[in-house]
């Protein structure tokens, strides 16, 4: 082991990766722990709102708990930075990231990925103006800033965050124009069963709906946007009845609804970016309608001393990222040779119990935060899908009839996710676009090829200083 | 109907090329692709029509491949912007003299400036320049527009793509060649492997073992920005590419190693080596510092020991032809490629190509059972 390795690199301090860090130092191993954020907690604890936080909380009380370990532990915390590019070495792992001192690589013999997931969207003719935000972008803003996305909101999408963010927007002395749910109203009953599970998480639930219910704030279910329109800022947004599949309906009348924001988002999308750039295996989950990392029962990935916890494995929610996290924990310190079998098994057997348990309820959240199946034909031609680089509808049909049906081929024919998002907003949709137009299975279609740096780097930072006559030049290309 | 005149495995610039020449020339051609056109050195290389980094032999096939690009025009984004090669030191002014006048005697229409003259029409450029060379020709297309332009190229001329078609096995004899894919079988009387960085597994299916190996050279893009830079950048080592495209967005390159293989199809970035790369970038160009990186990537590159092409029919195995390994493919590419499809068609080449015989021990002839007509080597197909 080189002087700046470590046993163990664990990438994300949410409750996952905290949780295994947690785990792995108490066992003995040396372990550095990656995050973007100041803090630990991700973007789980962080955020008070909702069924993913309160401070009263289940999770909050949870993630309490783990950061205290977490400060009293050995970990070695590596807080504000950015991790670019990780590398398979012959054995382990060399995760490159830059930090208030610029930049580091740190060795490892196991890599344990806990970097979550991010909030899929879906476009919407428009989403382009001034005034559109992401459902956790307005999260952040209502309850770390205490700003409000506007005055008069239409919060539009999926899932349990519209009534979290609805609900915030008229705590905060806002108003909510509407809430437009792509599921129908039934949809919240079908789950029942595992949501009853949490009757602390229902009975908020049922808090956020009396607020938006006295409130009389107008609440259309089966409805998506078709359009946002505003010069340039957010003016008035158009709503229209879907049918059972997720398309508009024919001849259904438009409703219009005066607005200054709107807020926006369909659930959230596993965070494969990291997996997909080490080259792991990846599966398509027809339930979550999600790619994620293939992992077995003990969090092990497909390649040696690689393991993944918490959302990206999957969304199953906060209350399961945990247990998730000393299970990987647990199963990379039996392979890197600390704890036998016996006893591995015997520590994993409560965390695996109690992670199933606590995923049943996350999945079934999950699922109620989803994009319908034909909800694809409701985009325009004219519809901006990649917002970085104003790539069309029209424009990414044209190029799969002339044969691109990859993410690949997509993305290279027409620049469609290759701006500083690097496809996380867009290739849910691509995907989706692609199996519409050619009947391929989004399984077939696959994943677009990760690539670093993960997320985008100063230039002058990963430079750092140094002196021209000691740049390690290279033969001259043969004369 | 499974039987073709030629059969080009690999849709890259060089077996599209060749494909191209063959049907024009009135042979039925299928081309067969293990994933899509155009997607891997083709498709991922830095785009850069430079002549001021080509081999000095190769300089004239170098001048018609760039003309063919200059032809596509608009539908590979060709940027006619002109290159400087910059030297740092009395050590690069050597390489740089040196190499220069080499190529400019080979016919490139290359010219010695004074560093004064490239400041003055490139602010943005370091000021340590101690000699430089440039070339108006030079320039860049958008490599990722290579997919889509060779699928047209294809369709337009009537020729079978085949797409996701890996080629699993090599028979010889009875009706010719019978290549094996997943889904199917076909036949062919003649066979051109343009496999790229795959050619060694490729030609090992016919029993040819060819001491090819592969770089895998690294490529970055930074986020768009403002206009600071109209021409290309080059180092006298050969050992920076870069430009600033019309999108505002920077592209650099200069063959800076990753690791990975082309067995298992996975290039990576080294960390450390891309450092380098962008330090050189930001001294040559100190400009881009307020760029962000938005993407590094990873393509191989096939070479033979000599660093010169492989394009001809393999000795001992009539009528199969390998073409690859083409230092500067991305420019030299079409032009090797037609001249290869002048070669299956019985035409003299109008430029000599590049027996693969020279770089392989020597075998026994090895397919005794081919069928006498495939042993002719005359052409035996109406030339247009």
């Amino acid at each position: 082991m080189k002087k700046n390795g470590s046993d163990i690199v664990v990438l994300g301090a949410g409750p996952a990766g905290s949780a295994a860090a947690v785990e792995a130092s108490a066992l003995g191993l040396y372990v550095t722990l990656f995050d973007e954020n100041p803090v630990a907690g991700g973007q789980v604890y962080r955020q008070s709102p909702g069924i993913r936080s309160t401070a009263s909380s289940q999770e909050q009380v949870q993630g309490d708990a783990l950061g205290a370990a977490l400060t009293a532990s050995t970990v070695d915390k590596c807080f504000e930075h950015r991790v670019w590019q990780v590398e398979r070495l012959q054995s382990g792992f060399a995760v490159h990231a830059v930090g208030p001192e610029g930049p580091v690589v740190r060795e490892a013999r196991a890599l344990i990925v806990a970097s979550g997931a991010t909030e899929r969207q879906f476009p919407i003719a428009g989403w382009e103006r001034q005034g559109v935000l992401s459902l956790a972008g307005a999260t952040v803003l209502i309850k770390s800033q205490r700003m409000l996305p506007g005055r008069n909101v239409v919060v539009a999408g999926s899932g349990p965050l519209l009534m979290v963010v609805a609900a915030a927007i008229i705590e905060g002395g806002g108003t909510v124009a509407a809430v437009i749910d792509a599921n129908p109203r039934r949809a919240w009953w079908a789950d029942m069963g595992a949501l009853a599970s949490r009757p602390d998480l229902l009975a908020r639930g049922a808090g956020w709906i009396r607020t938006l219910v006295a409130h009389r704030v107008p609440m259309l279910f089966s409805h998506v946007l078709r359009r946002i329109d505003g010069n340039p800022a957010v003016s008035r947004v158009e709503a229209v009845p879907i049918g059972a599949g997720g398309a508009p309906l024919p001849d259904a009348q438009a409703l219009s609804i005066q607005c200054d924001s709107v807020c926006t988002g369909f659930g959230l999308l596993p965070s494969t970016d990291v997996t997909r750039l080490v080259g792991a295996a990846h599966i398509f989950d027809a339930v979550r309608d999600t790619w994620q990392v293939k992992i077995d029962a003990d969090q092990r990935c497909s390649l040696a001393h690689l393991y993944a916890c918490g959302d990206g494995t999957g969304v199953a929610g906060a209350a399961a990222a945990p247990w998730q996290g000393r299970v990987a924990a647990l199963a990379a310190a039996h392979d890197l040779g600390i704890l036998s079998l016996g006893v591995a098994v015997e520590k994993m057997r409560p965390a695996r119990r109690q992670r199933d348990i606590a995923a049943r309820f996350g999945m079934a959240m999950a699922r109620l935060a989803n994009v319908r199946p034909n909800m694809v034909e409701g985009i325009t031609d004219a519809t901006v899908v990649c917002l970085c680089e104003g790539i069309t509808r029209a424009t990414l049909d044209a190029a799969i009839d002339l044969g691109c049906v990859t993410q690949n081929d997509l993305r290279s024919a027409t620049r469609c996710g290759m701006g500083p998002c690097g496809g996380r907003l867009c290739e849910d949709v691509t995907s989706r676009l692609i199996a519409a137009r050619t009947g391929l299975s989004r399984q077939v279609i696959g994943q677009p090829t990760g690539r670093p740096p993960l997320r985008p780097v100063d230039l002058n930072t990963l430079a750092g200083t140094f002196d021209y006559d000691s740049l390690p030049m290279a033969q001259p290309s043969p004369l | 109907m499974n039987h073709f005149d030629l059969v080009v495995v690999g849709a890259g610039i060089m077996g599209v090329t060749a494909a191209l020449r063959a049907a024009d020339g009135g042979m039925r051609v299928l081309v067969l692709e293990q994933d899509s056109a155009g997607s891997r050195a083709s498709g991922v290389n830095a785009g850069t029509l430079s002549l001021q980094i080509k081999r000095v032999s190769l300089m004239r096939y170098a001048l018609a491949g760039y003309a063919w690009w200059k032809d596509a025009g608009d539908a590979v984004g060709f940027k006619r912007t002109g290159s400087y090669t910059l030297a740092f030191n009395a050590s690069e002014e050597a390489l740089l003299d040196e190499r220069m006048r080499l190529k400019i005697a080979a016919g490139a229409p290359i010219e010695f400036v004074s560093p004064a003259t490239v400041r003055a029409a490139e602010s943005a450029l370091c000021d340590r320049i101690v000699s430089a060379t440039y070339c108006a020709d030079d320039g860049h297309a958008d490599s990722t527009r290579t997919g889509v332009y060779l699928r047209a190229l294809l369709h337009d001329a009537g020729i079978e793509l085949r797409e996701r078609s890996a080629l699993l096995g090599i028979d010889v004899g009875g009706v010719g060649y019978t290549l094996r894919t997943a889904h199917e079988n076909v036949t062919s009387t003649n066979l051109l492997l343009a496999t790229g960085a795959w050619l060694k597994p490729t030609a090992a299916l016919l029993g040819a073992d060819l001491p090819i190996e592969v770089r895998v050279n690294t490529v970055t893009a930074t986020e768009r920005g403002p206009s600071l830079l109209g021409a290309g950048v080059g180092h006298a080592t050969g050992l920076l590419t870069l430009k600033q495209k019309s999108n505002g967005s920077f592209l650099i390159g200069g063959g800076w190693q990753g690791r990975g293989s082309p067995e298992t199809g996975r290039g990576e970035v080294v960390g450390e080596t891309l450092l380098q790369n962008l330090r050189l970038a930001r001294f040559a160009v100190p400009g881009i510092v307020g760029f962000r990186i938005l993407r590094s990537w990873t393509g191989f590159e096939a070479f033979v020991p000599d660093h010169y092409p492989l394009a001809g029919e393999l000795p001992g195995i009539p009528r199969a032809y390998v073409l690859g390994c083409v230092r500067g493919g991305y420019t030299i590419g079409p032009c090797i490629g037609t001249l290869m499809g002048d070669r299956i068609l019985g035409r003299e080449p109008a430029l000599p190509l590049f027996d693969p015989a020279r770089v392989m021990k020597p075998q026994i002839a090895m397919h005794e059972n081919i069928d006498s007509p495939l042993r002719t080597r005359s052409p035996t197909l109406p030339i247009a």
